[in-house]
Parts: C-alpha cells; structure tokens; sequence
C-alpha cells in the first residue's frame, strides 16, 4: 500500500467540536482505521472550498452501468493533482426500502461492499430517499452493480429525467395514524415501473411520494409530482371516557410532545374546539361530552393530534391523489393540486397504474424539456388537462375558489349555433 | 424483473460478502452476461422486527414518555419503545456499523430510518429501553460529540433535511454538512426537549434546485448565488448544446452570439445580466456557464412553510433575510439568526402555533418588528404571481415601520 498522505484541514476541523455528531470526527477515525486516502483527500478537498467558498467539483461526467441511464451520478474533481485518491467520485443511488427497514445483516453485507469498493462515505439517506454511496472510481460501477443484485438482491435507484426512487412515511409499521398500506404501495408501484426508474425517458424528473395520513409526514404535497395521501371520510372514532381522561389532565395532550413546558391545565376549549378550522366541534361542558359535526370535518387532524388516546380517523379510508409539486427552479414553487380527492384501492392498484401513464404519456408528448408535470398543468390550464388529458370530471374539490376573470376559453361545440357565421347577414342587421 | 416479496430475511444477507465474486460474474467483452436487471429494492417485510410484522396497522397510540422515546400500544397488546436519534446523514461506513451494533444488541438487529435522517431503535421492553438509552449516551466520536443524540420528537427541533453542499455537488453556492453541524450544536437543546410552542423543522438546500422540501419549512436556508454566469466563449461551443442553454433561462436573459477567438469564429451565448436572478438553470445545462464566486454567494433565510394539512393548509416558506455572509466553518451569522428567529417564535407563539400559522395570525410586519428583522425591498416578491403577496387590505398593524408624514416614507439621500 502507498503511503497515505495527510492534509491539513484545520478550518474543517472546527467541525469536531460541539455536541451534535460531527461528520469531520467520523470520516477522520474511519480514514485512519482503514488507511483510506480518499477519506483524507475529501477533508482537504472540503478545506479548500472553505478557504476559497467555492465547490471543487466539476460540471457532470456521464458515467453509470449498462442498460441504465440513472441511478449513478459521475463526479469529477478539478483539483486531481493534489487530491488523486477522489478525481474520480461517483456516487450512487441504491433504492431504499419501503419505511427505511433493515436488518443489520444486510447492512453490514453493504458496508463491506462499500468499503472494498468505494470510500466508504455515504448517505443514510438522500433527499429523495435512497441510500447514497458517495464515492468510487469508474472501474468499480459494474463490479458495485454485480454485487448489489448478485450479492444482496439490491438495485439501483433513480436519477436524471426519470421516475425516481419513491418514498413513503412509517406507514401501518409504526403509525396508528395511517389510513393506506404505503409500502406496500411504494414497493408495488416501484417494481410496476422499473423501467422508468432506470431508463431515462421523461423531460425530467418524476417524483411519487406516499404520505399515510394528512400530517403528510414524507412532505408528499411539497416535493412529489404525484402525492399519494391517506384520508377517511367516515365520523372520526371517539372514546368519550378518553377525551373526560385529557379534560381532567389524565392523560398529557399531545402523546405528551410539550413536556418541558408549562402551559398550564389542558384546556379543550383552547387547544382543540377553537383550533378546530371548520368549527365543526362542540365540547359540551355540562354532559361533559364532546360533538363533532364529521360532514364538516376537513380531516386537519389537529383534535386526533391533541387526543389521540381519545379520537381516531374513521374506518372508511382511502387515498387522496394530488399532482405537480415541485421547488422553485424553473417557474416558482408549487404544491401539489387535489387529481383525484378520495378512491378505494388495493393491490396492486392497477387503476393508478394506468392513471400514472395516462400522466406520463401526455407529458412525454407534449412536455417541454426540464419542464415538470406540475409547470405543464400551469401551462395548459388545470381545467384542460382533467378533461382533454385524463378525462376526470372536475369538481369543487379541485379548485379553492373559482376563477376571478371570465376569460373563459369557450370551445366552438359549446356555443349555440357554433363559430361560422354570415358577415352579409350580420351586416343586414347592422349596417356598417 | 421483480424477486419473490420475502416476509422472512432473505438468506442471502447470511453469506458473507465476497469480494471477488463481481469480477468472476462481469465480462466487459460480453456486459450482458450475468447481468441482473430491474430486481429494485429489497421486500420491506423482511426487514421489519417480529413484533412490528405482528402489531402491522394495528397500533393503537403512542406517548412520547421523554423527547426521542416513543412508546406505542398496540390493539393487541404489544408495546414497544421507539428510540429516536439525530445522525449527520453524512456517514461512513463504520459509522453504520455502530448502529448495526447497537441493533443487534437491543433490537435482534432491526433498524430503520426516518425522513429526516433519524435513526429508530425499536425495543420491547422497559429494561432493554434502559440499556440502550445509557448505551447511547455514552457513544461519543473521539473530540467528544454525541453519536447517537436522542431526540426528534414532538415540540422541538428535529434533524435537518439538507442536501450535498461543497462535499459532493458541482452547482452549490454554499455547504451544507457544515453548516447543519454548526447549527445543531447551537440548537442541540432544541433537538432533545420539549419546550417550542409545536414541532419545527428546519431544512438547507445549497443552492436554488432545493432538493428536498426546503420551500415548504418552518425556518430554511439557501445559498444564492449573486453573479451572473461566466461565458467561455473558447469552450462553449464544444460543450453546451446552444439553443438548450438558451431554453434555459426562465427569464429569456441568454441569446445566441458568435465571436472571433485567434481569427475563428466560435458560436456562443451572451447574458442580458440586467434581467439574470441567479438561478443557474444555464449551468445545470452548460458546463461553460459557471457562476459560483466564493466573493458573491450568500445565505437566505427563509421561514413559514409547511406540509402538513394540521389546523391550516400545507403552505411555502418566504424569504425574510437575504445577502447573509457565507461564513465558513462555523457559519456565526447565519447560526445568530436561525436561532434568534426560533427564541423569538418560541416566545411569542401560542400552544400548537407553528412558525407560519403565528405569522399569519400576528402579521408579517408584527414578525418583521418582533424579530427586528430589517425589512428591505428583496423580500417583497418580483417573480411569477408576485401580486398575491401583496397587500390589498387596509388590515396592517402600526408597527414601527408605519411613519406619520408622507416625507417620512422616503428613502433618505
């Protein structure tokens, strides 16, 4: 082995100190343990973008393995000279698993990949949801590729203009909360479209995200282009004793998250009946019995958060399909818009498989490049795309308010007698 | 195409891992040959512990019992004991070694993630609980901050959604590890208690793409870049398909040139930068736009968003603070006003508030003055659908920015 050669980092270093965990501490005892010049190299990389604040990674390099267009991101330093060990730095996406589940067996089995094959630096996890391998030289990709689906029965997630890897909340593994089987949705609908996660085909990228709930705690409705979310529209299940238990101070509002706090006596007129965004709740002081009006309920969750030992979602749940979000690049931030406000479905959800290629057929047609599915809705008008692109009916739950401008784009077939008219007529009528 | 859905771990993960094998299976000459395709990720099912797979949307409740502990019940009777800890999400290896230690030790090797780069340790038993919180605490990285920090939960500050920064991307305006470092151990007591007026999360995206939900959070910071790009005119055209970098741009700021570089005429682009905002869509698109400049980039901090649906809709951060000094490696002034807007939130919010539903009930100008904020003209908005951010009512609060003669409204010279 040649000798491994220390940088001096010591603005990077400031990075050990204090109590949160420091990644400096940790590449550092890592690099040493395992002589690993590429740990040493990207610390003194990181120095120098600290001096100069500026990153020291060049623009793209399209690497990856064969038969795939995604799932490897090609990283090249501009600073080969003096850090050698990381001119090369590719990184790659490994599909997580629905909820972010392991066993410890296949982790380590992954880590000892990792370390005879890459730097040994990754994620847990990216943004979008994978497991993030930071770090190899072209030559190591097909060998990686080989071990992840010969060795671990693993595969590579998604990048660049295609689908991308899904992502899900706990879902019922670990959440009460939960109205949908979100892994089992995210797996179905991962292994449904393989070929779209790893063949680029789209103008850009595609995101689905499964949230169980409304309190949408994978930030579907933020950052999917189509946000799956759980919802019931049945009467919220109430346990009168519980909600007496919380009114007297039994139990701590909350599952008790504002313990270091005193915020006095629970109060329920406060917390919950004035909170409540539709009004649609009524605590009867006298009965000592709390109404809850469910047909005007807009399922906030707010009053279940508070009482959740007290109040639970209905039974008859579904999902809530919603589409086009996205952050600011290129026309500005969107949420995603209601598609599809409640359906029943199972696996393995046929129906929304076919909705999402309806989606994904349109797009590919008529979808500009880098323009996502939310900008092209904006484009052609929310109205057009449920009824010329998807055919859905709309309704009130599409839409917040109505339009403010009547500038509606009137279609010929929709105007009595049509568009062609007689000048020679009009003008008989109306002599010029 | 896809394997068997295992409810059982699959046995594979019991052979140990050979290093050789890959280069026996790949043949370069033939690259199809022992090629598997198309498997995706392992069957979630094998990898949740028993007791998870039996209680399986059955849970009944939870309570957290002290910040970073969750206990959940079961319609069946089963309880168990959710550890939560903040990790750096920048990790090694032996970093996930540890906590396949700490798994085995307490939890029969099941582990999992959150979305916000938390771990969970799941037990299912008081005393195993015990064991693993003394265990935790005391896993400490050799200058003496926590591995493990417990934590997460409920009405404080949760881990970090952040992106790669000057580690790992090619289009950053500022780092991300770093300043998430530097910001958690200033908000470290944030992290493991209960004592905001409701949960709030906090994201970093190193430059505008913002990957991850950084727009929809309750405080976020983005680094911006502030000069117009570069033109290589020399290696523009050997790299940069023109009329895509032309496409490019939201704002039609780029235009096709030709110039004559040693007697050759070379195609290229020009930059309107009057009408250029930085965004670095060009770059994304052309290598020989690059517009990083360690002199110009900055920090904004934006706060207010959401995405959950809880009392009031899902809603995007707004930008209050901009042009704040990329200050490597401890970020202080940046670290100053994330912290200063959390205290003044956490002073003035009521029970359940977060960030943006006590904005919107007390009023943006009330924020700008409560949080002595400077309010200048980059926060009010001059892009698309700039107009519903303006004020349309006579409903305003007499902060101090409201003056009494028309003199006073002008911009002093």
């Amino acid at each position: 082995m040649s000798e491994i050669k220390k940088h001096d980092t010591p603005m990077v270093d400031e990075l050990k100190k204090g109590p949160w965990p420091s990644f400096v501490d940790d590449i550092y005892t890592y690099a040493e343990k395992h002589k690993k010049q590429a740990c040493f190299d990207i610390m003194g990389l990181l120095e120098l973008s600290y001096i100069h604040k500026e990153t020291h990674w060049k623009h793209g390099g399209i690497v990856g393995v064969f038969g795939y267009g995604g799932g490897v991101i090609g990283r090249y330093c501009d600073q080969q000279e003096k850090f050698p060990a990381i001119w090369a730095f590719h990184t790659l996406r490994v599909h997580q698993t629905g909820a972010k589940w392991y066993h410890t067996s296949a982790l380590r089995k992954l880590c000892d990949m990792w370390d005879h094959r890459g730097s040994g630096i990754v994620n847990f996890h990216g943004s979008t949801g994978d497991i993030i391998l930071l770090g190899t030289v072209t030559e190591q990709l097909e060998p990686i590729f080989f071990d992840l689906t010969h060795q671990l029965n693993w595969d590579l997630g998604g990048s660049g203009s295609n689908m991308r890897t899904p992502a899900c909340c706990m879902g019922y593994s670990l959440c009460e909360w939960c109205l949908y089987d979100v892994q089992e949705m995210d797996y179905e609908l991962s292994m449904a479209f393989q070929d779209e996660l790893h063949r680029p085909a789209f103008p850009y990228k595609f995101k689905l995200k499964f949230s169980g709930c409304p309190l949408d705690c994978v930030a579907a409705v933020a950052r999917a282009d189509l946000s799956f979310i759980g919802i019931w529209r049945d009467n919220i299940r109430i346990d009168q004793e519980a909600v007496r238990a919380y009114v007297n101070g039994e139990l701590p509002p909350n599952s008790g998250a504002f313990s270091d706090r005193d915020w006095g006596p629970f109060d329920i007129k406060k917390e919950v009946i004035d909170f409540c965004p539709t009004q649609c709740m009524y605590w009867d002081e006298k009965e000592q019995k709390l109404y809850i009006n469910d047909q005007e309920c807009n399922k906030c969750m707010h009053c279940i958060a508070v009482m959740p030992e007290a109040l639970k979602p209905g039974t008859d749940t579904g999902v809530c399909i919603l589409i086009g979000s996205k952050s600011v690049i290129l026309e500005g931030a969107q949420l995603s818009t209601v598609l599809v406000p409640f359906i029943k479905t199972e696996p393995p959800y046929d129906e929304i498989k076919e909705l999402v290629y309806k989606i994904w057929d349109h797009w590919m047609e008529v979808g500009k490049m880098r323009e996502r599915v939310g900008e092209l809705i904006q484009r052609i008008g929310l109205n057009r795309y449920l009824i010329d692109v998807l055919g859905i009916e709309p309704i009130p739950q599409h839409i917040l308010m109505p339009r403010v401008d009547p500038y509606i784009f009137w279609r010929e077939e929709e105007v009595p007698g049509g568009w062609t008219r007689d000048i020679v007529e009009f003008r008989k009528r109306h002599p010029a | 195409m896809g394997l068997e859905k295992l409810k059982e771990l699959d046995p594979i993960y019991q052979k140990p891992y050979d290093p050789t094998l890959a280069e026996k299976l790949y043949n370069p000459e033939r690259p199809m040959e022992n090629r598997i395709t198309d498997i995706g990720p392992p069957y979630f099912w094998q990898f949740m512990p028993p007791i998870v797979q039996k209680n399986f949307g059955k849970w009944k409740s939870h309570v957290i019992i002290q910040p970073g502990v969750i206990k959940r019940v079961s319609e069946t009777g089963d309880t168990i004991y959710v550890v939560r800890c903040g990790t750096p999400r920048l990790e090694t290896t032996d970093y996930i070694r540890e906590i396949c230690e700490i798994a085995d030790k307490y939890c029969d090797g099941y582990v999992r993630w959150t979305t916000r780069n938390n771990v969970e340790f799941v037990v299912d038993s008081e005393e195993k609980l015990r064991g693993l919180l003394e265990d935790l605490k005391n896993r400490k990285h050799p200058n003496g901050s926590y591995k493990f920090p417990i934590g997460g939960t409920g009405a404080g500050v949760s881990n970090i959604v952040h992106t790669q920064g000057w580690i790992h991307c090619h289009t950053p305006a500022i780092d991300a590890s770093g300043i998430v470092k530097a910001l958690m151990d200033e908000l470290f007591e944030y992290f493991g208690s209960h004592k905001l007026p409701a949960k709030t999360k906090l994201a970093l995206a190193c430059c505008l793409n913002m990957c991850g939900a950084v727009h929809c959070s309750d405080i976020a910071i983005v680094g911006i870049h502030r000069k117009p790009p570069f033109v290589e005119d020399e290696r523009l055209e050997h790299v940069c398909e023109i009329p895509l970098a032309i496409a490019s741009c939201p704002l039609g700021a780029i235009r096709p040139a030709t110039v004559e570089i040693d007697g050759k005429k070379k195609k290229t682009v020009r930059v309107n930068v009057e009408r250029c905002m930085f965004c670095g869509n060009c770059y994304t698109m052309c290598p020989a736009m690059p517009l990083a400049d360690g002199e110009g980039d900055c920090i904004t901090i934006v706060v207010g968003g959401k995405v959950s649906n809880r009392i009031t809709p899902p809603a995007f951060s707004r930008v209050v603070l901009s042009g704040i000094p990329n200050e490597p490696p401890r970020w202080p002034t940046t670290v100053k006003w994330v912290k200063h807007i959390l205290e003044v939130y956490s002073k003035y919010a009521k029970k359940y508030e977060r960030i943006g539903t006590w904005i919107k009930r007390i009023g943006w100008e009330r924020f700008f003055e409560l949080a002595d904020i400077p309010f200048t003209e980059k926060t009010i908005d001059d892009y698309r659908l700039a107009y519903v951010s303006y004020r349309t009512t006579t409903q305003f609060k007499f902060t101090k920015h409201v003056k009494t003669k028309l003199e006073e409204y002008y911009i002093k010279k």
